[in-house]
């Protein structure tokens, strides 16, 4: 093919693509679908959509230094040859390209033994409506997020502070559609705003995560920031060891994530759960319960699974006792039970997970939990979780951006990070209070609905040099 | 392809950009794994689209898309232009590059074997096998083993006259077999945990692993973790093997001496790093027998870190890291190496994919090798323990403080290794620890290991990179934190 010299202006002087320009209608999404259902000669046939449409500004130093967009289409297509599954996925959206897709995930199926546990394809399913599309959020373009950044790095210089962080925004669809009749398509937006604001020996952050840019207040969480950072200048060295802890949502959310897989009922068969030999005991405090729940007002994510199965909501952990596990197709066959509808795409050697945990909350405020506290550590945000010990469920990390010592009912100032090495079984095990549930976000785990949460023996090991 | 690239150039110019690069690339990824005796997954799968990267009024802008049309390709490049012009509206000076030579060039990475070419049932029945073999010893509940390969190909042009074709073939595998028993769950893996080792070859590298001979070995160490003896708390002399080393050298080493990070571009995420640029040419790393290169070139072998030409079009180097325990470099890119006043870029721009940005990435960070041989150094070793195999890793976002455990670890008592310790970890301070090394093995006993999923950037990026180390000894280290119950 041969470039032309002269490009066409099909876009205005300084125009730039939002995600709204890239949402495909429904009709669109079928007919792709049927086209691979024509090309395919197998017994059954699944075909995936993907459409992403998403921005992200990126600044530091009190300036934007990155500013990405992107657009994607992919189409996966999984096909089922007499008991055998595979999956073949592209981006090349030419009839060639499909038909040659088709092909692949087919001669991948064959190469392989026969499968015993494979279950047909489901038929129609009936899915739950919910509504996470903002036009205002996928209408969104660079300046409107570059002059939200540059109002938040006025505030920095105003404050002798340095700003870092993102403001994204973006689109998604998916769909799902097999030769059985099954047709399910989801579409969502998504914004998010992260600031860390730094000093010469301080930081602190602060971090939004909704479908709509009108529930994100990149000025709010910038102050936020800047107050975590001016508070907890000139950090103390304490000797770590075992603290009562506040944790604000952010830090709870990125040890509790770790456990979303121990609710898969393949974990539990593979013997990797924490909950293996343990469900219907009292494992954690009763003050504890867990739901998984995708049409909680506060959690984002498609109605149906990786094969399209309803979600069901799921209560995972009633009053401390790890009560239900979630269930594919295939596992529920297997054990018995009904599938949840939290399956991932097939084949996958994962099984399920739960994806929209929802905790029970509490009355208390962070304030609250400060001013009952003798001597405390207030934690806003951890960093590097890794899992050490996977069936007591010990965690190690380290705080972040905004470590403070509580004395005596209020904070007497910033203290160098420490790292932990924490059960989080023996965590949930020692709440004494909760915060409101709210959509929380970090960097370690997916977002979910948590509270903050005053933890007693937090167990601290070490401590680091800022 | 390459005239996509030039479209975009075409376009981004037209639009007011006063640089512009685009890439092409192809992906390919053929994936397949069993658990437990039964096929996991089994996937392939294939990503094309084109990145457009361009400077107008001063600042950056990045769009990336998969429709490789005119409209599409120019759409994008306009796209790209405006970002830039809203980035301008946050700035605070406009974008300086050190400058570059513009290159026209072909490479590719040498390979034996096409991982693609051969047939998906003797890959398949080649992992069935090794699962079987750990499936069997008595007292192992869950058996893995997979094996990834990926071809990418990529056509990168630039404003300053660059036209740059590179194709890279990387080929994948590992095995793990896992043992619950009471209350404890033991892992062993081979040849290294989480996924294996990874590197820019061909098919020949699965079959030089030889899986199967080690299946059942891997096995029964991890059914024996359960009656071995807790790694004791305190502090020791402990020796890394290979694999455990070079994940040491990434996180202690390799991310400290990004530039973006110590420039403070990586704040919000991925952290800093304590290597504040006063410390180049003045901080004593290591100890005097701690040299560490990061090199891209063919040269220092096949490694996830090894290309022709970095994503903005500089060519492979060879950089200098520690220089007999003196820090001497950083990696940087055309932009940072004029921050820091360095007149050229050291070439570790690199992208995941079409769709994401270049970022400042490892290349191949490694240890060079010393010279003791691996027998040699445990006789010389009074009491330490020698651990082997990452289980887990975490380090403070300046790297500073890091922890790691291993999945096995020996007892070495009066220079032999005696018996088998479970749950070893050790944690310190990253200039502590590489001043306390006083042995390295020779080259004989160096690896050049892959790791393929280091997460940078925003959007997040998992890239591979290299990092060849040879078993080597530390002393004084604090050990058994992460088990601690005090």
């Amino acid at each position: 093919m041969s470039a032309q010299k002269k490009p066409r202006h099909i876009l205005r002087p300084n125009q730039a693509i939002a995600a709204a320009e890239h949402v495909l209608s429904e009709t669109t999404l079928r007919q792709i679908a049927d086209k691979v259902f024509k090309l395919s000669d197998a017994d059954e046939t699944e075909v995936h959509l993907d459409v992403t449409s998403d921005a992200l500004t990126r600044f530091a130093n009190n300036a934007i230094h990155q500013n990405v967009a992107e657009q994607m289409l992919t189409i996966s297509i999984r096909t089922v040859y007499d008991g055998r599954t595979a999956r073949a996925t592209t981006n090349k959206m030419d009839d060639e390209s499909i038909r040659r897709a088709v092909l692949a995930s087919g001669r991948i199926a064959r190469s392989q033994p026969k499968n015993p546990r494979l279950l047909p394809m489901p038929g129609p399913q009936k899915y739950a409506k919910v509504e996470r599309f903002s036009k205002t959020t996928a209408a969104a373009t660079p300046a409107d997020r570059a002059r939200a950044v540059r109002g938040v790095c006025a505030l920095a210089e105003g404050k002798g502070q340095t700003a870092a962080g993102i403001f994204a925004t973006g689109a998604m669809q998916n769909a799902i559609a097999n030769s059985k009749g099954l047709f399910a398509s989801y579409q969502q937006t998504r914004a998010e705003f992260s600031v860390t604001m730094l000093e010469k020996d301080s930081s602190g952050w602060a971090k939004a995560n909704a479908a709509s840019i009108e529930a994100i207040d990149p000025r709010a969480l910038a102050a936020r920031a800047t107050e975590k950072c001016a508070s907890s200048r000139a950090p103390r060295k304490i000797e770590p060891g075992k603290h009562t802890v506040i944790l604000e949502p952010a830090a709870v959310l990125d040890l509790v994530g770790f456990l979303f897989y121990d609710f898969a009922a393949t974990a539990v068969q593979d013997q990797r759960s924490c909950f293996n030999k343990r469900m219907g005991k009292q494992v954690v405090g009763r003050n504890v319960s867990l739901w998984d729940d995708f049409s909680h007002p506060l959690q984002l994510g498609a109605p149906f699974d990786g094969e399209g199965m309803p979600r069901q909501r799921v209560l995972l952990i009633d009053r401390g006792v790890p009560k239900n596990l979630v269930y594919s197709r295939a596992t529920a066959k297997q054990m018995n039970k009904r599938p949840t509808g939290h399956g991932f795409a097939l084949p996958n050697e994962w099984g399920e997970a739960p994806m929209n945990l929802v905790f029970m909350g509490g009355e208390h405020s962070v304030q609250e939990m400060i001013s009952s506290t003798e001597r405390g550590i207030l934690v806003t945000r951890l960093w590097y979780i890794r899992e050490v010990e996977p069936y007591e469920k010990v965690l190690t990390g380290m705080t972040r951006d905004g470590t403070f010592l509580v004395e005596k009912g209020r904070i007497s100032g910033g203290i160098r990070n420490l790292r932990f090495n924490q059960s989080v079984l023996e965590m949930l095990a020692s709440i004494e209070m909760l915060g409101p549930a709210v959509r929380a976000t970090g960097e370690e785990s997916f977002e979910m609905v948590v509270p903050a949460m005053k933890i007693r023996n937090f167990h601290f090991t070490e401590v680091t040099k800022f | 392809m390459l005239d996509w690239g030039l479209v975009a150039l075409d376009t981004a110019k037209v639009r007011g950009a006063t640089y512009a690069d685009a890439r092409v690339m192809d992906i390919r990824q053929r994936d397949l794994s069993t658990k437990n005796g039964r096929v996991g997954t089994l996937a392939e799968s294939e990503s094309l689209g084109i990145g457009i990267r361009v400077i107008a009024n001063g600042a950056w802008g990045f769009a990336s898309t998969d429709r490789l049309t005119r409209d599409g390709v120019q759409a994008c490049a306009a796209q790209a232009v405006s970002i830039a012009k809203a980035s301008a509206l946050a700035k605070r000076h406009d974008v300086v590059m050190a400058p570059e030579q513009s290159f026209i060039d072909t490479w590719q990475n040498p390979f034996i074997k096409d991982p693609f070419h051969v047939p998906l049932e003797l890959q398949m029945d080649l992992l069935l096998a090794v699962d079987k073999e750990m499936h069997r010893v008595p007292g192992v509940t869950m058996s893995e083993a997979s094996m990834q390969f990926r071809k990418i190909e990529q056509w990168f042009a630039s404003s300053i006259g660059s036209r740059i074709h590179q194709v890279k073939m990387q080929s994948g595998c590992g095995i793990a077999a896992t043992s619950f028993k009471k209350d404890e769950i033991q892992k062993r893996s081979y040849p290294s945990s989480f996924g294996g080792q990874h590197a820019l070859q061909g098919y020949e590298l699965v079959e030089s692993l030889d899986l199967l001979r080690h299946a059942p070995r891997v096995a029964e160490e991890a059914v024996a973790l359960h009656q071995a003896a807790q790694c004791p708390e305190g502090s020791g002399t402990i020796i890394l093997e290979g694999s455990q080393l070079g994940l040491q050298i990434h996180e202690s080493i390799g991310h400290p001496i990004e530039l973006d990070r110590v420039l403070g571009q990586e704040a919000n995420f991925a952290g800093m790093s304590f290597l504040t640029v006063e410390k180049l040419r003045t901080l004593r790393y290591g100890s005097e027998i701690v040299n560490v290169v990061a090199d891209a070139r063919l040269e220092h072998g096949p490694g996830l870190g090894t290309f022709g030409y970095d994503d903005e079009g500089v060519p492979a180097q060879c950089t200098p890291i520690i220089s007999n325990g003196l820090f001497t470099g950083y990696l940087s890119n055309r932009e940072t190496a004029v921050t820091i006043g360095l007149d050229r870029s050291s070439g570790t721009m690199r992208t995941e994919s079409w769709n994401r940005l270049p970022i400042i990435r490892m290349t191949n960070v490694s240890l060079l090798p010393g010279t003791w041989s691996y027998d040699d150094l445990v006789a010389d070793t009074d009491d330490g323990i020698v651990m082997a195999t990452n289980r887990s890793w975490s380090i403070d976002d300046r790297r500073y403080h890091f922890q790691f455990s291993t999945e096995i670890g020996w007892e070495v008592k009066g220079g032999k290794k005696t018996r088998m310790f479970k749950n070893p970890s050790y944690s310190g301070i990253t200039t502590e620890f590489w001043n306390s090394c006083d042995a390295i093995c020779s080259r004989e006993h160096w690896t050049l290991w892959g790791t393929p999923n280091c997460g940078k950037g925003q959007p997040m990026q998992t890239m591979g990179t290299g990092h060849g180390a040879a078993p080597a000894r530390f002393r004084n280290v604090k050990l058994g934190a992460a088990f601690s119950k005090a």
